[in-house]
């Protein structure tokens, strides 16, 4: 369960200062797909950095599992599993010990690590790379070895920065069923996408961000009946006010 | 402290399998400072051996009216050759170190008994020439005297009247202490060696690890930011060292292969020269490292960390530069400062030079302090929120 209450986060100062994120509230529950949908710089990003304590906000609380981030927030990353929007790998350690690196970090018994490592290589059909290192990964090996290494803990609530960014049509494919299946799991799946369709068919709540503020926080289906638009890409556009930055 | 120990390892362990960076800071770094020197002393001695032994080429301008003086010149050892046209330019362009011109009255005022006229003509900016000139001057002068004696007697006066003072020189410099000076930029080798080894991991874990996009999930893991940074911090500090510990055993062993003793040097490079440099180093290269990534967790981007890195290695010639051209006597308070202390207590170990046990450990604790201080100011930056954010 992830609840985000009147965020505001700003950069610069004086008169080049700029509200990243804007008195953003939403809730992510457990057993639900919550995306995040916006344009490019609506403010996502700026948001689940937030939530996964790397930036702090100016103002607003976070709270994972009921714990206050800016009080513990090392208990909240505890309990996050965050493909950020930067997943570089180590080039120079093999795909298993990048896995390995973050579950040593996470203080997770040997024991565990391997059944978790091995569960997580056959639900992400990366058995084949396991022990290659990363140098030359295709995007899709990368962002699988990534979600591996986040999901190593066993979080109950996972963040997923576009998870689906750059990604080919098959990877794609995979990625979704994956997130279905995390869902099914009783886990709270939160991520952001600036792709209608990905949004449309996977989600149970989808919450709108544009220029740092949630314009709609609601199922698809009521989505569409708020705006009265049939299509759901219609129904963004009018949202927030402009076709801008909707080229995936 | 296990998540610290978890970075370290895979630091190591990443840093290792870099084959490049462990050739560099493991196999070149050491071993240049001894190589250099190799070269640098065996071309020194054979240079001063050659100089001191072998015939003093001379081109002689206006021999023929000194005949005398061309043979005493020819008995020691000195190859009179023809003077080239223009001796002036020919010393300009270095075709000749020193050219003697003897005047065409040489003869007329040698007979007069008055002072006759010989020329040196040389380039005194010629480090290569001092050698030349100070032996032709010297086999001159004699000359001069002993003519001038056997004047004296010759009219009947003891040729002690000329010499009223009898100066005996007693050069109090022991064999250590003349190639203390030759070496005194050796101790700048090893903290190099320090910089060297720390300085590719200090900008991969932090300017590299940033560019790669690897820092903000590793920032994301339940593991409080210093705990990173000290694993980090270990890293390098354990790189410097190993290739400051390699520095200091290679040349050691090199050292006594260096053939000093032909120039009257010695150097002590024993079991205590390893022992205590080491000790002093060890702080040392905790600084460095600590002031390295500090730098580079600055920079914005990979290249600048290289290029702050690159100006900061600059900063270690200072000490030593001071050190060997001002002639300032070893204080107590010089222990004290980081960089100093280990550049004065190098240089003193290899003199042979008493070094108390308390000047070590003064340099040792103040070193750390400044290295303890670094690493908290390397926190600061550590926790400030832009630094993981990549572009």
């Amino acid at each position: 369960m992830i609840e985000v209450k009147n965020l505001h986060k700003a950069f610069g100062k004086g008169a080049k200062r700029v509200a990243a994120v804007d008195g953003v509230s939403f809730s992510a529950r457990d057993g639900e797909i919550t995306g995040l949908l916006g344009p490019n710089g609506a403010g996502k990003t700026t948001t689940l950095r937030c939530l996964y304590t790397l930036m702090q906000p100016d103002s607003g609380q976070v709270l994972v599992d009921g714990i206050d981030a800016a009080v513990d927030p090392v208990a909240v990353r505890r309990r996050l599993g965050v493909l950020p929007d930067a997943r570089g790998l180590y080039k120079r350690l093999t795909a298993r010990e990048n896995i390995d690196y973050f579950a040593r970090l996470h203080g997770i018994e040997t024991q565990t690590m391997h059944a978790r490592r091995e569960a997580l290589a056959d639900a992400l059909e990366m058995r084949d790379i396991l022990e290659r290192r990363t140098e030359g990964f295709s995007q899709g090996q990368r962002v699988k070895t990534a979600i591996a290494r986040a999901l190593v803990h066993d979080p109950k609530n996972v963040i997923l920065d576009e998870p689906t960014n750059g990604l080919d049509v098959m990877s794609t494919r995979a990625m979704r069923s994956f997130l279905k299946s995390m869902k099914a799991e009783g886990r709270c799946v939160l991520f952001s996408s600036h792709i209608m369709q990905e949004v449309a068919a996977l989600c149970d709540r989808i919450v709108v961000i544009a220029r740092g503020r949630v314009v709609a926080d609601e199922s698809p289906d009521a989505l569409r009946a708020q705006t009265g638009e049939a299509n759901l890409e219609d129904a963004f556009v009018k949202l927030i006010g402009t076709d801008e930055g909707l080229a995936a | 402290m296990n998540s610290a120990i978890t970075v370290f390892l895979k630091e190591v362990r990443e840093n290792l399998r870099d084959k490049r960076t462990v050739i560099n800071t493991l196999v070149t770094g050491p071993l240049m400072a001894p190589l250099i020197f190799v070269l640098l002393i065996n071309t020194l001695v054979t240079r001063e051996l050659n100089k001191a032994e072998a015939p003093l080429p001379l081109p002689v301008a206006g021999a023929q009216y000194a005949p005398n003086l061309i043979a005493a010149l020819k008995q020691n050892n000195v190859d009179i050759k023809d003077a080239p046209a223009d001796p002036e330019r020919a010393v300009r362009e270095q075709d000749a170190d020193v050219v003697l011109r003897i005047d065409a009255d040489f003869a007329k005022a040698w007979d007069k008994g008055e002072p006759a006229q010989v020329e040196m003509i040389y380039d005194a900016s010629q480090q290569d020439a001092r050698g030349q000139v100070a032996r032709l001057h010297k086999l001159l002068d004699a000359y001069g005297q002993r003519t001038g004696a056997l004047r004296l007697l010759a009219r009947g006066l003891s040729p002690s009247i000329l010499k009223p003072l009898a100066l005996a020189d007693r050069d109090q410099s022991t064999p250590q202490s003349r190639s203390g000076m030759m070496f005194a930029m050796l101790p700048y080798f090893f903290i190099l060696g320090g910089f060297i080894g720390g300085m590719a991991l200090a900008i991969d874990t932090t300017a590299g690890e940033r560019e790669r996009q690897s820092l903000e999930p590793l920032l994301a893991n339940p593991v409080p930011r210093w705990k990173i940074l000290t694993g980090k911090l270990g890293a390098t500090t354990a790189f410097a060292i190993v290739t400051v510990l390699l520095s200091i055993l290679a040349f050691a062993a090199v050292g006594q292969f260096l053939p000093t003793e032909k120039i009257g040097m010695t150097l002590t490079l024993g079991p205590r020269f390893v022992a205590a440099t080491l000790f002093v180093m060890l702080p040392l290269a905790a600084l460095l490292g600590s002031l390295q990534t500090l730098v580079a967790a600055f920079a914005k981007s990979y290249r600048e960390a290289q290029t702050y890195l690159s100006l900061l290695m600059l900063v270690p010639i200072v000490p030593t530069l001071l050190l060997s051209i001002l002639p300032i006597k070893t204080q107590l308070w010089m222990y004290a400062v980081p960089l100093m202390g280990q550049q004065v207590t190098i240089l003193r170990l290899m003199r042979g030079d008493p070094v108390p046990e308390s000047a070590l450990l003064l340099c040792f604790a103040c070193t750390a302090v400044a290295a303890l201080l670094a690493a908290l100011v390397t926190a600061k930056i550590y926790h400030s929120e832009r630094l993981a954010i990549s572009a």
